[in-house]
């Protein structure tokens, strides 16, 4: 079997397990755990959109999440919208803000950039928290529409939902690999590697990272539209810096710029964080210090491990350039 | 009338505090060209060992202030050696990231420590002066002039000594530097040294009339970059003054516009020079 068709079945390997888990966790805490990391690393697929492929280290990425779900959790509660409606809506929302926001904050380059793109960040935050009579501040938001049933398919058992999720991360997945073997996906690695270089020779970067960021945004808010959905209930610490953290933490540990880094990374940190529940206090001091860590003697994440030990055996039969 | 001078009253305290902490991001951006995210939790940590050596060792207010420098100095000298230097060649991105994932460590460590109560400490200008007929509490004075004190020092530091000299030489041209001799390695820890010192010096004088908690760095952090923005990153005297004007706006627009909204006025303004001018209001000074 040649490489290209191997490396072509592994993902559809991996859909297959991903399929069969439900199937073996009879559990509904370890279901929900499932549903959860599935959403996630949605968000975290966008992150790597604007962060790994475009090279911006855009940290609104939590702000973005927070307008999806707070779109779909006050059109529901306060319009009667359902859940179907609402989630659509909410990627609008985001996609539009993240082309308006991005038109602004990309002409911004570097430090420049990562500073503004937190302040904007902080604003959404600040002002999903302080906006009470919208809402609801730290109270949050009751009763938010799940995705009921389309036709026959009733979404109502954790397992259904865990199956939606998991459909909505393959087409993530899918869409994202598809752009990246794409002219789209060619610029923006171009522009990662040299900005400059890549507008000399005469591609729009600021379309190419714009796209990028609105990416990046609806994604962003495509997973806070579900979380919120299956969840139920939504507070304002969806859209803090923390999340935005966790997120990046997701999306280094897994491999900054590689396909499926991010989802395996969401898997490694989230899980993690969920089986050291018990040492939840020292959780972040664990993860503050395994972010510099990888960052220093890691950068490139599992798929930088993963590329070098396949050169190392590989390498030796199949000469690479 | 006593509203508005209590209010630039506030505004100069609060101006005090947020130029000694954008002075140290100034200084560490002009030298390595990171933005330290962890900056404001180096002022959270400044506060909080202050807080414990007074009200758990009982030292005296000026000494445990003084080891808090110390210890932040160090805290801040490690970082550079240990996080910062190794990462002097990677790409920008990554000394950024590390940055956030210390900013991340520093504030959790503190949550263990101390818990995510809010503290208190006591000043030992515990009364109240009049000036002009103005009540002031005194501690607000005390903190006036020592953090002008301490801003002169720097500056005086910054121009007249050679040390200071070498830092600035380190931010005008680090390649420069290094042909006429200057150990840029030994700048870059000394500076971050100082920077962490400064942030110390900050948290340890506001502690006293503000509370000290975990999470009191995370704003400040945001504030300080809004500044530096502002009055160009790099640029000393673009700290000092941005921090007493920012300070001055958020305490006048807090009063007469909306206090709901104080603390969105640094992002406000970072958002609105941005938008106009994407690389700052001053090209990088040194």
């Amino acid at each position: 079997m040649t490489a290209a068709r191997a490396s072509a079945a592994v993902p559809l390997v991996l859909l297959g397990a991903a399929a069969l888990l439900p199937l073996l966790l009879s559990n509904e805490y370890y279901l929900q755990i499932l549903t959860q990391g599935y959403i996630l690393a949605i968000s975290a697929c966008g992150l790597n959109v604007i962060l790994g492929l475009a090279g911006q280290l855009s940290l609104a990425h939590a702000g973005f999440f927070g307008i999806g779900a707070y779109t779909l959790a006050l059109l529901g509660t306060k319009a009667g919208v359902p859940f179907w409606a609402g989630l659509p809506a909410g990627v609008a929302l985001s996609a539009a803000m993240g082309y308006g926001i991005g038109s602004i904050c990309l002409r911004s380059r570097g430090h420049y950039f990562a500073i503004f793109t937190m302040a904007v960040g902080l604003i959404i935050h600040l002002v999903i928290q302080k906006w009470e009579s919208l809402t609801h501040g730290h109270v949050g938001v009751i009763g938010v529409p799940g995705p009921g049933s389309i036709g026959p398919i009733a979404f109502d058992s954790s397992a259904a939902r865990s199956y939606l999720a998991l459909g909505f991360l393959a087409l993530t997945v899918t869409a994202i690999a598809r752009l990246m073997a794409s002219p789209v996906g060619r610029t923006w690695m171009a522009v990662r590697e040299n900005e400059a270089l890549a507008s000399a020779v005469g591609l729009d970067v600021m379309v190419a990272k714009r796209l990028a960021f609105t990416v990046s945004a609806a994604l962003a808010g495509l997973a806070g539209g579900l979380f919120a959905g299956f969840i139920g209930f939504l507070g304002p610490e969806s859209s803090n810096v923390e999340m935005t953290f966790n997120t990046l933490l997701y999306v280094m540990v897994g491999g900054i710029g590689s396909l499926a880094g991010p989802v395996a990374g969401t898997f490694i940190v989230y899980g993690l964080s969920q089986v050291l529940a018990v040492l939840q206090q020292f959780q972040m001091v664990f993860f503050g210090v395994a972010l510099v860590l990888l960052i220093l003697f890691m950068p490139s994440g599992l798929a930088g491990v993963w590329r070098s030990a396949r050169a190392g055996w590989g390498g030796r039969l199949v000469h690479r350039p | 009338m006593e509203l508005f001078a209590q209010q630039v009253l506030n505004g100069l305290v609060t101006g005090s505090v947020y130029s000694l902490v954008a002075l140290g991001l100034t200084l560490i951006y002009g030298t390595m060209h990171v933005p330290n995210f962890a900056h404001g939790q180096l002022y959270m940590l400044g506060a909080y060992v202050s807080y414990s050596l007074v009200t758990r060792a009982g030292l005296p207010y000026w000494g445990a202030l003084g080891m808090s420098v110390v210890a932040l100095a160090l805290v801040g000298a490690a970082l550079e050696r240990l996080v910062f230097r190794p990462l002097r060649h990677a790409p920008p991105l990554n000394s950024m990231i590390a940055a956030l994932g210390v900013m991340l460590c520093l504030e959790a460590v503190a949550q263990n420590i101390w818990g995510e109560e809010f503290r208190h400490m006591d000043s030992p200008y515990g009364g109240v002066v009049s000036v002009f007929g103005l009540p002031v509490a005194a501690h607000r004075l005390v903190l006036l002039v020592a953090a002008a004190g301490l801003m002169a020092g720097l500056l005086l530091f910054l121009t007249r000594t050679l040390a200071g000299s070498a830092i600035r030489a380190t931010a005008q041209s680090p390649e420069g530097a290094l042909l006429v001799g200057i150990d840029t390695g030994r700048v870059a820890t000394t500076t971050f040294a100082i920077s962490a010192g400064l942030a110390a010096v900050a948290g340890s004088l506001i502690a006293p009339i503000s509370l000290v908690y975990p999470s009191m760095g995370a704003l400040v952090t945001l504030k300080a970059f809004a500044i530096v923005v502002l009055g160009g990153m790099g640029s000393v005297p673009g700290a000092l003054v941005g921090g007493y004007l920012l300070a001055m706006a958020e305490s006048l627009g807090g009063t007469y516009v909306s206090a709901t909204y104080q603390d969105l006025v640094a992002f406000v303004v970072l958002a609105l020079v941005f938008t106009f001018k994407p690389s700052g209001l001053f090209r990088e000074a040194a």
